[in-house]
């Protein structure tokens, strides 16, 4: 039943995501150049490019949705599933790498119950590698909720969920208190 | 207008901004009030610059004290960071490390108001003085030599005057009454190579642009920076864009571009953010845009960012990227100065080699020719990184040695450990070993040794490095960038990684080092652009450098720098292990670790993943939990018995 009721809101929220593509794409000229920076945009307003949204862009183009899907999969910088609302990246950087960088990502990959590059089902969390963030003296080095965490071992890793989980909570308790009320 | 007149005119422009620019950082000074700059790179706010500043702000609020904040860019001492300096009067600049809110806290109310300096906290006074030591006793400041990075750290990236207060766009003054062949004149003189791997001769680039027939020419800056530890093109975009900024202007002058692009990975939001600003404030002030400082040169700047992809950076793939297209190399000849960007003379020049235009232009190129060596002239910049005291960015004179770079710039290995290996040149480049150490670093000798100058990082390692498994993670990054075009690179990498991934697993053959080798060579062969003739190198380099380390995984399924986790097992020394302690139950993630009859601890090994978190838990005074490989060295009389 809840599942019924998360996919219903889902298609609410991709509606959504689609009507503001069309109405933001509008605003660009259709020339073939500005494929990667619409792109860019799509993925800058809405966290990832819905595969709705490449058919617009292929639309708006005058190109086919083939060519549009073959861009956007060549470059890392796209995700095609939305992220989580806690975002955690793990730095694979060769600083981070000698330094066991792997090691932390196996340990938030089991924490989570997923795999780099998924989304847990709840989209609380979503787990991605990225390269080198640019402070390989702190490493190894991941990137929680926009914050650097340097010197990262999977008890740190442990914590980190955990304190997230704990203000989920209680946000929620609060959110109830309040409906009671 | 003569000529004569439009020179002049120039200068009388820029004198101005200059004085203006000077009158308004004295007006600052003036006012008697302490400067605070803090490093606010990317690097910087990762260590807290952020936390930093706010803790200054408040901390100045509750005391009422009067003082300017200043965020800079990144000096390079990434170890240090947050790096802050203070400027007071009565007192040389003082350089702290480390800064923490906490400290910042301190710093307030001991120094600003207090007038301690607070010494614990000191790196080092920037200029002599007879009060504190200056940071250039240090080797770490004092062996380098900044040409490109001049500036980075020391002023506002946001605020274009305390750039042009310190020489800045005087070079394209210059430059904008000279002849753009006496330009490319300049630059052929000062040797300077291209800093983007390769080491292709500047000036031979842009006479080939300069000569092309056409009515439309462009001019590219190359930041996409794709070396997976490398990070200095960000950092000098994120502290001085400027400088990089009058580099591609000269550059569009000299061979007669009218349109620029600044190609910047989009996962460098702050470097895009300042090159962004640094194009507006140079055309307010008539640095860009038309007409610029009424020369009749005209000069537009654009800003495409790259979506992340290690095979943009190749010039023909980042042309493609541009025009919106998958990012695939194309053959050469036409070379991009020829036929680029929507089949236009294109000149592609990497961020260090555009920033050490202006320097070369306003010194002189016989000044830069002396710096380096004679075939590579001018200074190398490294990201140091892995198993060194002072890891960071480094700016030495060419033809200085790995042995000084990390023995006496960056401080040497820290922890008694022994120095194994370096890797020069990320994904592209190799490991060489200890015999290595007395090689001057410059694009000849590097090559020769079978590395290569390539993006310019650089990582340290200890004996506690494997070596087959630092060329599989070379592999593996360039096997997923493999755009697939090439065959070979598509295809060979790949088996190359398999090859790679069982030896790291104790599954690999005598065959399979054969199969290794023979493989290489013909993925070097067979491959258009450089990430396929350079994949391959760290797997040879490794291969020749380290040949026994491949035999012990092979033939004794035994990693002898204890790394690789499937030839690697942990165990708990029982005589060392303290009755009761419960510290490495409590790290284990995966609960692996139970208490003996006698109630110390043993280790499931059927559970373990082999992170070692229960080394680090285990108490120093203990120190029980040992790590041995192959897996079968676990003395027999360690298998203990569960509890009860
Ligand atoms: C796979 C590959 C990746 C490259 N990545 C970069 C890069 O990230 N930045 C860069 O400046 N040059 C990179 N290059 C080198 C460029 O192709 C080109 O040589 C360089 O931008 C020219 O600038 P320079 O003459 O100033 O060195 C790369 C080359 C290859 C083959
Ligand atoms: S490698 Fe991870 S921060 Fe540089």
């Amino acid at each position: 039943m809840e599942v019924c009721r998360a996919l219903e809101q889902g298609d609410k929220e991709e509606e959504r995501i689609l009507s503001d593509i069309s109405s933001s794409l509008k605003l660009f000229e259709r020339k073939r150049s500005n494929l990667i920076p619409l792109l860019q945009m799509i993925q800058k307003r809405h966290g990832y490019i819905p595969p709705m949204g490449m058919v617009l862009l292929a639309q708006h183009l005058d190109l086919s949705p083939s060519h549009v899907y073959g861009v956007a999969t060549f470059y890392n910088q796209f995700r095609f599933n939305p992220p989580g609302k806690h975002p955690i990246k793990v730095c694979l950087g060769t600083a981070c790498h000698v330094k066991g960088g792997e090691i932390i990502l196996e340990n938030f990959e089991r924490k989570l119950g997923i795999k780099a590059g998924e989304t847990t089902r709840d989209r609380e969390f979503s787990l991605d590698r990225v390269a080198c963030v640019g402070c390989c003296a702190l490493a190894p080095v991941a990137i929680v909720n926009d914050k650097v965490e340097g010197h990262m071992t999977p008890s740190k890793v442990e914590g980190i969920i955990l304190s997230l989980e704990i203000e989920k909570e209680k946000k929620k308790r609060e959110a109830d208190k309040d409906d009671t009320e | 207008m003569t000529p004569n007149d439009n020179r002049s005119s120039i200068e009388k422009e820029y004198a101005s901004l200059r004085e203006e620019a000077k009158l308004r950082l004295k007006r600052l000074r003036e006012t008697g009030q302490p400067n605070i700059y803090i490093g606010m790179a990317t690097c910087g706010r990762a260590a807290g610059a952020i936390e930093t500043k706010e803790a200054f702000e408040e901390s100045l609020f509750k005391r009422d004290i009067q003082a300017r904040i200043i965020p800079v860019g990144c000096m390079g001492h990434c170890y240090a960071e947050p790096l802050v300096l203070i400027e007071q009067s009565g007192f040389p600049t003082i350089c702290y490390h480390q800064v923490t809110p906490g400290k910042a806290r301190i710093l307030v109310q001991n120094f600003l108001e207090g007038g301690d300096p607070c010494l614990e906290y000191v790196l080092g006074a920037m200029q002599p003085n007879d009060m504190l030591p200056c940071v250039t006793d240090f080797p770490r400041f004092g062996m380098e030599k900044r040409v490109v990075m001049e500036h980075c750290g020391l002023i506002d990236p946001d605020d274009i005057c305390q750039y042009i207060a310190r020489g800045g766009y005087a070079a394209l003054v210059k430059a904008l009454k000279m002849q753009p062949e006496e330009i490319i004149a300049q630059i052929k003189t000062s040797g300077l190579r291209g800093r983007g791997g390769a080491g292709f001769p500047t000036w031979k680039k842009w006479t080939i642009a300069r000569e092309a027939n056409s009515d439309r020419k462009i001019v590219i800056c190359n930041a996409d920076e794709g070396d997976p530890g490398a990070y200095m093109d960000r950092t000098i975009l994120e502290s001085n864009p400027h400088q990089v900024l009058e580099g591609l202007a000269i550059c569009a002058l000299a061979v007669g571009a009218e349109q620029g692009i600044f190609y910047i990975r989009a996962e460098y939001p702050l470097a895009v953010e300042k090159i962004n600003n640094a194009i507006k404030a140079a055309r307010e002030k008539h640095l860009l845009g038309p007409n610029i400082l009424g020369s009749g040169f005209s000069l537009e700047i654009s800003l495409f960012q790259g979506s992340g992809a290690f095979v943009c950076g190749e010039e023909t793939a980042l042309i493609k990227s541009i025009q919106g297209e998958r990012g695939m190399p194309q053959v050469r000849p036409p070379f991009p100065a020829l036929k680029g960007v929507w089949e236009f003379p294109t000149v592609i020049n990497n961020v260090k080699t555009l920033a050490s235009i202006p320097p070369i232009i306003r010194k002189g190129a016989n000044w830069y020719a002396k710096i380096g060596t004679e075939k590579s002239s001018g200074t190398a910049i490294f990201s140091v990184v892995g198993d060194v005291v002072h890891p960071g960015l480094v700016e030495i004179p060419m033809g200085t040695t790995l042995r000084e770079l990390i023995y006496d710039v960056c401080g040497g290995i820290p922890g008694r450990k022994k120095f194994k290996a370096v890797q020069i040149g990320g994904p592209s480049g190799g490991c060489l070993s200890e015999q290595f150490l007395d090689w001057p670093i410059d694009f000849d000798s590097l090559s020769e040794a079978g590395a290569m100058m390539g993006s310019g990082g650089m990582v340290v390692m200890n004996d506690e490095s494997c070596m087959v498994e630092v060329a599989r993670y070379f592999l593996d990054f360039t096997q997923k960038e493999s755009c697939g075009k090439c065959t070979f690179c598509r295809i060979g990498t790949k088996h190359l990684l398999d090859i790679l991934e069982a030896i790291t697993k104790g599954e690999g053959t005598e065959r399979d080092l054969e199969l290794l080798q023979i493989l290489s060579e013909d993925v070097k062969a067979g491959s258009l652009c450089g990430l396929g003739k350079t994949a391959p190198n760290p797997v040879l380099t490794t291969l020749r450098f380290f040949r026994e380390e491949y035999e012990a995984h092979v033939f004794e399924k035994r990693c002898p720098a204890v790394m690789c986790r499937s030839l690697i097992a942990y165990y708990i020394d029982l005589d060392k292990c303290a009755r009761g302690c419960d510290a490495c139950m409590g790290s284990c993630p995966v609960d692996a670790i139970f208490t003996t009859k006698d109630r110390k601890k043993s280790i499931d090994q059927s559970k373990c993943v082999k992170c070692g978190e229960c080394v680090s838990a285990c108490p120093p005074e203990y120190d029980a939990v040992r790590k041995v490989s192959p897996p079968d060295r676990i003395p027999p009389e360690i298998v203990p018995q569960m509890e009860g």
